[in-house]
């Protein structure tokens, strides 16, 4: 377990570190650089700034320095806000993760309920409907999805009541969180409601339902102790994909509903060719992402104990 | 065995539903009785109704029509007080070892789980039990907390063996549970099994495909052939002394140990499939595939009768 771990943990620092380089690199080719278009700079002027970040070196000189950093945890300065990134990322993380966490615990929970029910009333009416639900959330983009809630739920609700029950953008209460977390969450929703009527199905039918249903537990108990726990496992699975397309889903839902999250730092740094600020969104977003993985993987293995991890 | 009836299915019919609103037929009005302490055989080729007949008659599957009577009393399984009482009487051994146990729980969870719905005993001495039977069925006490997945197919087996007496019932249905182990496993499983016959006294509803073994176990041997009983008698009686046509295919269909005699043995063969269980011929279900079918068989459907004592045949020409 521990080596396994270990290797793991290897694997993920050279991802890492392949991750970083191509995007340095990929940064650096885009055309342009982060003072062009504000006007009146002095040419002296732009030489300091450009002494300042660090940019008058040679390219691979600066790829250097800013590796090295990056091992201390040091993420440079902002261009744009002219703040530590670090600061800025560990300060709208925690609205991204707010509604990211929000939005998967929506999606999951939604899901595999959603998922079981129609699995055990297969071919009802119930069955149909959650599977159409299941439909739409896999096939309109959430940025759609954010739109069409804003304007039915948030506008026209509006209207129709006089009361602003969801409001369609900013961030603080939790009324605020209500749309963007369901507009994010539904796409995951409906890959986890699926998986799980699938597996759910399977299960269904295996004699071991049938064991427990001839020792006389009732059909709560046998969906309760036997037929969940079993079903779910496809869906831990999937978490660490569902994660990931959760958090890249949050770079356009934090815009459409204007949260000051890292997703939307993410999208104006790339604009403003923000170099400092894209790396360490990156850096972070790609460790994030790594991680979640990991830690998916590892569970797997507590939570089903046919999993052996070593080797 | 005694000539106490135990359980007893009356006119008992199992249909399912299937697409288009259409019933598939798998059991059509059985009659059967199983002594207290008696092996029934029941034999009859894939797809005849043996294993909806058996989950019937343990109530996993309620009914569709027709009774089923325990120990001289009707169970009503729709009842959930009296299908879980009926429960702790009743149990089945699965044919399939590797899909039977709950692949999530450790063997210790999965025979102690019956004894705990029902609530018998106490923790500490449910854990003993467990030790208790899986020294029954020949597996060590250890084994207890290891998961399913580390065990061979007849391991598994008499883990649902196990299972299946914790919660001490009388009756046992055993859904042909040898065809999925090795030969030289089935021996010893089919021993096994007779073993706790003798020492506990439960009475058997085995079914199975494999005549050899089903006459070495079988008290009283019934014929099924879509979803209904063909022949019932004694194994030895049905042996010697076979009156169904379809009886007498199936019994020639099975390989003597000797080449000589399997080179001289007549076998009988139909012709034909099985007709479906959900447009089944009008008549003697045989009727379409039967070397001796005349205009009645096609007409009537004919019932069980006896012809000697214990020796039933559903046939209009015997």
């Amino acid at each position: 377990m521990a080596r396994y771990i270990i290797k793991r943990l290897i694997y993920a620092i050279l991802t890492l570190f392949v991750l970083i380089t191509l995007v340095f690199f990929m940064m650096r080719m885009l055309p342009g650089d982060p003072f062009l278009g504000e006007k009146a700079i002095s040419a002296t002027a732009l030489a300091n700034m450009n002494a300042k970040y660090g940019l008058d070196k040679p390219v691979f000189i600066q790829y250097l320095m800013y590796m090295g950093n990056c091992l201390t945890g040091d993420l440079g300065m902002s261009i744009t806000y002219n703040r530590p990134v670090t600061e800025i990322v560990t300060e709208s993380f925690m609205v991204s993760a707010d509604l990211g966490i929000r939005a998967l615990i929506f999606a999951t929970i939604a899901g595999i309920l959603l998922g079981a029910i129609a699995a055990i009333k297969r071919g009802t009416i119930v069955d149909s409907l959650s599977m159409f639900v299941a439909m739409i959330g896999v096939s309109v983009p959430s940025f759609i999805l954010g739109a069409v809630f804003q304007y039915f739920l948030g506008l026209q609700l509006r209207k129709m009541l006089g009361m602003n029950i969801f409001p369609i953008q900013g961030w603080g209460t939790f009324k605020h969180t209500l749309l963007p977390a369901f507009a994010l969450g539904l796409g995951s929703l409906a890959t986890v409601s699926r998986l799980m009527r699938t597996s759910m199905l399977d299960v269904l039918s295996s004699d071991y339902i049938k064991t427990a249903r001839s020792k006389g537990l009732s059909q709560g108990q046998i969906m309760w102790r036997h037929a969940l726990r079993n079903a779910v496992m496809p869906v831990v699975t999937i978490m660490g994909p569902t994660v990931a397309s959760v958090l890249t889903g949050t770079f356009v839902i934090e815009s459409i509903f204007n949260i000051p999250g890292l997703g939307k730092y993410f999208v104006t740094s790339i604009k403003d060719l923000d170099y400092t600020m894209i790396g360490g969104t990156v850096v972070f977003y790609g460790a994030l992402l790594i991680i979640c993985t990991l830690v998916v993987d590892l569970l797997y293995g507590f939570i089903d104990p046919r999993v052996k991890l070593e080797e | 065995m005694t000539n106490e009836v135990l359980v007893q299915a009356k006119d008992l019919c199992k249909y399912f539903k299937i697409s288009g609103g259409r019933m598939l037929h798998a059991v059509e009005g059985v009659n059967l009785e199983i002594h207290r302490g008696e092996t029934l055989g029941l034999v009859g080729e894939s797809g005849c109704g043996k294993s909806t007949l058996g989950r019937t008659m343990m109530g996993i599957y309620k009914p569709t029509k027709g009774k089923l009577i325990y120990s001289g009393k009707e169970v009503d399984l729709a009842d959930k007080k009296e299908r879980f009482a009926f429960a702790k009487k009743a149990q089945i051994i699965f044919q399939d070892p590797y899909a039977s146990l709950d692949p999530r729980m450790t063997v210790g969870s999965i025979i102690a789980e019956g004894m705990e719905i029902h609530g018998m005993y106490d923790e500490k001495k449910r854990q003993e039990r467990v030790a208790e039977l899986l020294d029954i069925v020949g597996l060590n006490r250890e084994h207890a907390n290891r998961f399913q997945h580390e065990f061979s197919g007849g391991q598994r087996q008499r883990i649902g063996i196990a299972r299946a007496l914790a919660i001490e019932p009388e009756f046992i249905v055993c859904d042909e549970p040898i065809s999925a182990l090795d030969v030289s496993i089935q021996a010893q499983v089919i021993n096994l099994l007779h073993e706790l016959q003798e020492k506990m006294g439960l009475t058997y509803l085995f079914i199975a495909h494999d005549l050899n073994i089903v006459k070495y176990i079988s008290d009283r041997i019934a014929v099924m052939y879509l979803g209904s009983v063909v022949e019932l008698a004694t194994s030895d009686e049905l042996y010697a002394n076979t009156l169904h046509p379809y009886s007498k295919a199936l019994l020639s269909a099975v390989p003597i140990p000797d080449p000589h005699k399997e080179a001289q043995k007549h076998r009988q063969i139909i012709d034909g499939d099985v007709p479906s269980p959900i447009n089944k011929p009008k008549g003697c279900a045989f009727s379409s595939r039967c070397p001796l079918a005349c205009d009645k068989c096609r007409e009537s459907v004919p019932q069980l009768r006896e012809m000697t004592p214990g020796h039933f045949v559903a046939c209009h020409l015997v």
